[in-house]
């Protein structure tokens, strides 16, 4: 094991909890700045969608790399980005609408605004509960097609970020082209894989014809 | 310099209250580290480079019972001013920039006596007042606020608008050079605004030229601004450059932008939304949770009758 190899996770986690300790050691000495719910609301959920998008990340840089002990790395992106997503949404739900459900679903329905970010944070919930080594077991082959969502958090959740403007401002569209070419890139793969897939077997191009199961796109 | 006056107490005890909290506050974001020193600087720099006193205020019977008046340092470092940038924090750390002396202001249109206006002589034939009236910004924060200035009705009343005039245009300063907001777009600039001719010579509607009884920062629109208190605040245009009376209604920033978002009249209003947040509540500055926003922003009593048969949800 290289020291690379062996300092990865505990670099990720650091790196993935620097935020929150800044944000901790910020509201205990009343550092918040003017608008404190505001700038707490702001940051949770621009550091969320930022560990979104680096865990969408890893599949693309494994590839492009061959360096696949990336992998380990993308469960704790993940829990980390709900992590910061669930306070996000605590933040709002206590100091903007405090536990009033009506007042929620109400704001739900009728702002995209809101609907967007609920939607990012609750496609986020089940990819965190079945985070598991035991739910990835349990859910076998599944597994993969529930944590598909991660593709609708991270779409509702740039939308999100551009809706909040009022102005186009510069960073949600970066974050929006990041994504874009994250996707871009598991679409190429994909592409490439069923090339090579059908390169090996020698077969020729036939309408209609159907892929065996296994060589379906795993992303 | 407004208004030139030998200060009637002894400079050594008038250390004001903002600069005295902006050295502490430089002290303590010193200690936290270079970036934080950085900052602390520009602060300080900016309290220092000082406005001068406002000499010969008087006070006026408007004002906020019961609501607590919001900080200096919450009025100064938490702005849109989107000229300068579309972080809160921008106006603060690049509003510097702008050259406020001299200043002219151009009043033209519909008026008897057109003229460009130094901003010395279109103060001076008014009573300065101090007046603490809530700000409610359209993004659903709130704040109080003590200005210094004039009613705006006197200076349209000396204008003397002739009987065509129906509507007052007003315009911020366009500068490329001292305005870093401007290379990244946005808002069709020059930044513009407009009110109904009644509702510009409403006693309520104020052109502030001070703040905390001292001229007003580049930040908050020095040196000359509109503030119309049950509008939201985006109404309150800022760095004025020129009045102008029209008979048609004038267009204006906002609604120029984002028309389904931001209509002409743009009053406070619980009862209608913003497409893509609630406007029932906002966040007072200084408060954790929100408080119920009120029907023109508290000043219903006042200017209800101006819409009196309107139909607020369709003239937002």
């Amino acid at each position: 094991m290289s020291v690379w190899t062996r300092a990865i996770k505990p670099a990720t986690f650091a790196l993935c909890a620097a935020p929150l300790l800044m944000l901790a050691s910020q509201t205990s000495r009343g550092d918040l700045g003017v608008n404190p719910i505001e700038y707490l609301t702001h940051e949770t959920g621009q550091t969320a969608l930022t560990l979104l998008l680096a865990t969408l990340a890893v599949t693309p840089l494994r590839k492009l790399t061959g360096w696949n002990r990336l992998v380990s790395i993308r469960r704790m992106l993940g829990v980390f980005a709900f992590v910061y997503a669930l306070l996000h949404f605590s933040l709002y739900l206590v100091f903007d609408q405090f536990f009033d459900v009506a007042a929620i679903w109400d704001d739900v329905v009728k702002r995209k605004f809101i609907l967007s970010g609920m939607v990012a944070f609750l496609a986020m919930v089940p990819l965190a509960i079945t985070s598991t080594n035991g739910w990835i077991r349990r859910l076998g082959r599944k597994w993969r097609t529930v944590h598909r969502l991660v593709y609708v958090a991270g779409a509702a959740g740039v939308i999100h970020f551009i809706w909040k403007t009022k102005v186009p401002e510069f960073k949600p569209y970066a974050y929006g082209s990041i994504l874009l070419v994250l996707l871009l890139a598991r679409v190429l793969f994909t592409w490439q894989k069923r090339r090579a897939a059908a390169g090996t077997q020698g077969a020729a191009y036939e309408p209609g014809r159907r892929f065996p199961d296994q060589w379906r796109p795993g992303l | 310099m407004l208004i030139k006056r030998a200060p009637d107490i002894r400079s050594s005890e008038i250390t004001p209250e903002f600069v005295y909290r902006s050295r502490r506050e430089f002290l303590r974001t010193a200690a936290t580290g270079a970036v934080g020193a950085f900052t602390g600087a520009s602060l300080l720099e900016d309290a220092l480079s000082a406005q001068a006193a406002l000499a010969h205020v008087k006070k006026s019977g408007y004002t906020v019972p019961g609501e607590a008046i919001n900080s200096f340092d919450d009025i100064t470092t938490y702005n849109n001013f989107y000229e300068f940038g579309t972080q809160k924090s921008d106006p603060a750390r690049y509003a510097g920039q702008m050259t406020v002396k001299p200043w002219t202001v151009k009043v033209d249109g519909l008026v008897a006596r057109p003229a460009d206006y130094a901003l010395e002589d279109f103060i001076k034939p008014h009573q300065l007042e101090e007046r603490v009236y809530r700000l409610r910004c359209v993004e659903g924060w709130s704040m109080v606020i003590p200005w210094v200035g004039i009613p705006l009705a006197d200076v349209i009343t000396r204008v003397q608008p002739d009987g065509k005039a129906k509507y007052v245009e007003f315009t911020t300063l366009l500068r490329p050079g001292e305005m870093r907001g401007l290379r990244s777009g946005g808002l069709d600039w020059p930044y513009t605004e407009g009110l109904r001719l009644d509702e510009a010579t409403h006693p309520l509607a104020f052109l502030a030229v001070g703040l905390y009884g001292k001229e007003l920062l580049n930040q908050n629109g020095a040196p000359i601004r509109l503030v119309v208190p049950w509008k939201y605040g985006f109404k309150s245009i800022k760095s004025i450059v020129r009045m102008r009376l029209t008979e048609a209604q004038p267009k204006t920033a906002w609604n120029t932008a984002t028309p389904n978002e931001y209509g002409f009249y743009s009053n406070v209003n619980p009862m209608v939304d913003h497409p893509r947040w609630n406007q029932a509540s906002e966040r007072r500055i200084g408060e954790l949770f929100r408080r119920k926003t009120l029907m023109f922003n508290g000043y219903a009593d006042q200017v209800a009758s101006l819409y009196a048969g309107m139909d607020l949800k369709k003239f937002y």
